[in-house]
């Protein structure tokens, strides 16, 4: 098939061109940006650190657009929405690996850094309620029982959706009528030396490709399943009928 | 035959249904009982302290009571195919669930009164805010967690593990629901801060989330 063809050649291309990125990248974090006077070293872990939050940030709102379009489709055009569904099993389980990562490294950096763990300022706490989100997404899509599973997930996409800027509000709100403890966790990218942004910038674009990448191959994945049950089912179907052979 | 009328009907059939075997209230109170004496035991109760716990502890077990119930509520709809007739009725499906939501909320409301003088006695308890806004906040909060928790419990109704799945997925979303009522309750016992920022979210999340139970309903229950 000339399409698949080309998929493929473009999906090689894009696997060579991240693994690029992401080599350059973490060169320029580790290697070429200075080190930083009060942290010292342990502060690189930001370059790959902030993306994946950023970007954790941004793979929801793939997730809750797929999941609309699967429920606005549903019934209008049915090999569409099981497309939208693909996309929005890929971009919750790319989401979900973004957030725990996030929340590793995070965790890594402040018990070098501030000598705790984990600190319930609304940052933390919004990312941690965000991760709950998803993995009750997973968790429904798992158990669910196999017809439902695509509308269910949908549904509770939306919900999280309604609920991610709640959450935020809210937790906000919280952290600052009962202050935290000593430290807040400060914005990195407020007062951040010029001589950090290749680095930076040069992390944020390889993370994305590569939860691009991600996401395409996961969504190559679960079409490919698609089709098995597609085919599945009407052999089911054909079998069930009887013909005069 | 309006709105009404179908949201009324179903009230009374759940109310009913209720009344004569009664398992859910007494399940629900007997259970948010031994919460609160468990907790008890976990966090030792002195009169100072204990203003500042017993927000957070009272609606931990009004949560965990109520998502016993709620998973029940639903299962008398599997018996003799009734939700099978329900889907095939011309009533409009957002009215069961506004029925069943409702007569979850009676059946709440109706532990938290009995709860809430046994928590005074438990715990020496006199708010030092504006007690009568108790009676804003706890209906509030009641209804967050009852109107989420009837439209997940619906969600997992043909799923395995259905009492396992509907603290996984209604926990999280009621984050921001848990912190305003245990933030207001804790305000007006204590007496330390305004309650006003944490009644006006819970009425913006029941604003919220009740719309999206509403219009979301006819999907959930018709999927397949």
């Amino acid at each position: 098939m000339d399409r698949s063809r080309l998929l493929k050649s473009v999906a090689v291309a894009w696997f060579l061109l991240t693994l690029g990125a992401i080599v350059y990248a973490t060169r320029l974090a580790l290697v070429d940006a200075p080190t930083d006077a009060l942290q010292g070293n342990i502060f690189r872990i930001f370059f790959y650190h902030v993306p994946h939050s950023m970007l954790s940030l941004v793979w929801p709102y793939v997730n809750l657009a797929a999941s609309a379009g699967f429920l606005f489709w549903r019934r209008r055009d049915p090999l569409r929405a099981l497309t939208a569904d693909a996309v929005a099993i890929a971009s919750a389980e790319v989401t979900l690996v973004y957030a725990t990562i996030c929340l590793a490294t995070g965790m890594l950096w402040g018990r070098v850094e501030w000598g705790i763990w984990w600190t319930w300022d609304y940052r933390l706490t919004s990312m941690l309620v965000l991760w709950l989100l998803f993995v009750s997404y997973l968790m429904l899509r798992a158990l669910s029982s196999t017809g439902q599973t695509k509308t269910l997930a949908a549904v509770l996409s939306i919900f999280a959706g309604i609920d991610v800027p709640i959450v935020y509000m809210s937790i906000r709100w919280w952290r600052t009528q009962h202050p935290g403890p000593v430290f807040f966790s400060s914005d990195p990218d407020a007062g951040v030396d010029k001589s950090y942004y290749p680095a930076w910038i040069a992390n944020i674009v390889a993370w994305a490709m590569w939860g691009l990448l991600l996401m395409a191959m996961r969504y190559a994945l679960e079409r490919r399943r698609q089709q098995r049950e597609q085919d599945a089912a009407l052999k089911a179907i054909e079998d069930s009928l009887e013909f005069t052979r | 035959m309006n709105y009404g009328f179908h949201v009324w009907a179903h009230l009374k059939k759940d109310l009913r249904l209720e009344w004569r075997s009664r398992d859910s209230i007494n399940g629900m109170l007997f259970f948010s009982l031994l919460i609160v004496v468990v907790f008890s035991l976990a966090f030792d109760p002195t009169a100072v302290e204990s203003r500042h716990i017993s927000g957070g502890i009272v609606w931990v077990a009004l949560l965990f009571a109520a998502t016993t119930a709620l998973n029940q509520s639903w299962t008398r709809e599997l018996k003799n195919h009734v939700l099978e007739a329900q889907r095939m009725s011309p009533a409009p499906p957002s009215a069961l669930f506004l029925g069943k939501a409702l007569s979850n909320f009676v059946f709440v409301t109706l532990v938290e009164l009995v709860l809430a003088p046994l928590f005074i006695v438990f715990y020496n308890l006199h708010a030092l805010g504006q007690a009568r806004l108790l009676w804003v906040v706890m209906p509030l909060g009641t209804w967050a967690l009852v109107c989420n928790g009837t439209f997940f419990a619906a969600l997992g109704l043909r799923t395995r593990n259905r009492e396992l799945l509907l603290p996984l997925i209604l926990f999280p979303v009621s984050i921001p629901a848990l912190l305003g009522m245990i933030e207001a309750t804790t305000g007006i016992l204590a007496g330390e801060f305004d309650p006003g920022l944490w009644i006006r979210l819970l009425i913006a999340y029941n604003l919220a989330f009740t719309t999206a139970c509403l219009l979301l309903f006819e999907t959930a229950l018709s999927t397949e």
